[in-house]
């Protein structure tokens, strides 16, 4: 059975292509000199954010990772906010203090990419203890990446969760890398059997499918969300590009061709219907629509020293 | 007024805290039911229950974690980590978390949190249960640090704490919990950042913090004997530290001694030392001296703990080393 609010798959469709183009643009500006310090994109795991997304609130919180530009966009964080905080400009989400390893917006409950692998876990956790002890129905999620897997917290992360009834979903996007080395060579374990032994549910899903994932995600949600407990999911996904921009990918095996979600989307809708033409146009339209947010962050203005200097202890709680 | 301990001020004002305001908890190991390996948080979980004086597992990198997230997320979170020497295991979430997310993030939200814990030797607790190292949190733009030596000031600041948007250390001396006082009634209200003049004197001045505020005030009584009146300055917050309060000392008396357990290299003494060479350095007839813990992980042994710990004797040897 289908759960209900699930969207359509050419809407899933639209939202991992605005993605995909947007991070294109970021390939680009990064290798002008537009976007300074170092960008990881995450082609070919948009199915992953964009499905497990799919069914949460604008009240549920998500915390995201280095490779977080898919995760602040699918929660709702605005072209505009993004482009200008990658660029470094005054308008953007963070001011251009954080850039793309630290884009954030909190107003989506998108509390934050992080600079630290595993940083963001235990945020999520705390964020889902927040909402149960509010006596509210929100869930929090924790989005990690298969290297994250060999940190301690997720270990600390996970037994508390377990032990204390937090609503809370681990789901990690497992693309075989631990930034240059093949994740086999850095975990002597399964997220599976990691799972199993603090007794929380565990799913693993193809996470190139969007649909498949949305239907997942859609399942998790409302589980954790009725039943206040944890869950995990691994979503076995594919790093299209390097682990930074930049990245000679020496250590990568070429000759294997890569599975991308955008292709299977795509294909599904083909075959259900929807007419060539029709998805030719909508990726124009995502295309104009993120070229035109390039072009604004392009032309707006640098931020001030003088604002940084005063910016570094808030003056009251803002919640 | 009321007769006290400096264990039952922070213990009173966390029950304060939590009654005033739904969103305050805590969360540590063994402070619910164990009622803390002090008996600071004694009572709390009867009075509050086990969801706002929450025990957690050994676990101080995520409880520091959670604790961030339990802030974004509208809640006031005080976290306790049990030693400081273990927030080494919970440095990412403090440092490169909590002290950033407001700045970071551009200002959205703020992480009002506060991690109690407690520091320096005289328990013979060893190496790694014994050290002050308020020093780490107060070179990271993003933090707060406090450290009360009263009663009063316990109180006070852990509620100054509670209510900053700010992430904030409050550093309580172990040595300091059985301590008796008097906690005024009702107690005062002190923002964080003020120092206080702990004695008024004439020819010399000692900044301080914390436990060693006692040291000194009886190194200042034993001086005064000899005609030395030494004006005592409680900085009670390290970060930030009140400045100005230090330089108008420094300005009546002249001369400067900054004394703290804390090992003296590298220490906050060395930061209020090298500010006040600049900002006062006309104000000064002699050389600023230093007392601070040696440069020595604190040892064990009574004898060897008991030689380590900086003393009486060594503050007036400061004084004296100021008139060159």
């Amino acid at each position: 059975m289908q759960p209900r609010n699930q969207p359509a798959l050419l809407d899933l469709y639209e939202r991992m292509l605005l993605i995909r183009e947007a991070e294109r643009n970021c390939g680009t500006l990064f290798a002008e000199g537009a976007i300074p310090g170092f960008i990881h994109l995450s082609d070919g795991q948009e199915a992953t954010c964009v499905g497990m997304m799919a069914s949460l609130r604008p009240d549920d919180t998500i915390s995201s990772t280095h490779r977080g530009h898919g995760h602040a966009l699918a929660k709702g964080l605005s072209l505009d906010a993004f482009f200008n905080e990658l660029m470094g400009k005054e308008a953007g989400a963070c001011k251009g203090r954080g850039g793309s390893m630290h884009v954030a917006d909190l107003s989506v409950g998108m509390l934050g990419a992080n600079g630290i692998v595993g940083g963001g876990i235990a945020i999520a956790v705390g964020s889902g203890l927040a909402h149960k002890l509010q006596g509210k129905d929100a869930i929090a999620v924790s989005f990690f990446g298969d290297g994250a897997m060999a940190e301690g917290v997720l270990h600390e992360a996970m037994n508390i969760a377990a032990l204390k009834s937090i609503p809370v979903i681990f789901v990690c996007e497992n693309n075989g890398w631990s930034e240059f080395s093949p994740t086999a060579t850095q975990v002597s374990f399964t997220l599976e059997k990691l799972a199993e032994a603090y007794g929380i549910a565990y799913q693993r899903i193809d996470g190139h499918d969007v649909e498949r994932v949305a239907v997942l995600g859609a399942e998790v949600v409302e589980t954790v969300r009725r039943g206040g407990r944890p869950a995990v999911v691994e979503c076995l996904t594919t790093r299209i590009r390097g682990h930074y921009e930049g990245d000679s990918q020496r250590y990568r095996d070429h000759s294997q061709p890569l599975v991308d979600p955008i292709d299977i989307a795509r294909e599904k809708l083909l075959k259900i219907g929807v007419e060539a033409p029709a998805l030719d146009t909508l990726a124009a339209q995502i295309r104009d629509q993120v070229l035109a947010a390039v072009d604004r962050a392009r032309a707006s203005s640098e931020p001030s020293f003088s604002s940084v200097m005063a910016g570094v202890y808030a003056t009251e709680s803002t919640r | 007024m009321s007769a006290s301990r400096f264990a039952h001020a922070i213990n009173q004002a966390l029950d304060d805290m939590m009654e005033r305001d739904p969103s305050v908890v805590l969360l540590g190991e063994d402070i619910g039911k164990a009622g803390g390996t002090f008996a600071v948080t004694r009572g709390l979980q009867d009075k509050f229950g086990a969801d706002r004086v929450i025990d957690m597992p050994i676990a101080e990198n995520a409880i520091a974690g959670m604790a961030v997230g339990l802030a974004m997320s509208g809640m006031k979170p005080v976290a306790e980590i049990m030693f400081m020497d273990f927030v080494a295991l919970a440095m990412d979430a403090i440092v490169n978390q909590a002290a950033k997310l407001h700045f970071m993030f551009g200002g959205q939200g703020s992480v009002p949190l506060v991690i109690r814990t407690q520091h320096g030797g005289g328990l013979n607790a060893g190496p790694q249960h014994s050290q002050c190292l308020e020093g780490w949190f107060a070179h990271i733009p993003g933090l707060k640090v406090v450290c009360p030596a009263t009663l009063d000031d316990a109180y006070a600041l852990l509620q100054a704490a509670i209510e900053d948007p700010n992430p904030v250390l409050f550093i309580e001396n172990k040595s300091l919990y059985p301590m008796k006082g008097a906690l005024s009634d009702p107690p005062p209200r002190i923002r964080l950042g003020e120092a206080r003049i702990a004695r008024h004197g004439r020819d010399v001045t000692i900044v301080t913090y914390g436990a060693m505020l006692h040291t000194v005030l009886a190194a200042a009584g034993t001086l005064a004997g000899d005609g030395i009146e030494a004006e005592v300055i409680d900085l009670r917050t390290l970060q930030p530290w009140d400045e100005a309060t230090v330089l108008a000392s420094l300005s009546r008396t002249h001369r400067l001694v900054v004394a703290h357990e804390a090992v003296e290299a590298f220490g906050p003494g060395a930061e209020i030392a090298a500010r006040m060479a600049h900002v006062g350095f006309d104000e000064l007839d002699g050389p600023i001296v230093r007392v601070g813990g040696p440069f020595v992980p604190v040892p064990f042994s009574r004898k060897l703990e008991a030689e380590y710990m900086p003393d009486e004797q060594q503050v007036i040897d400061a004084v004296r080393a100021t008139y060159g």
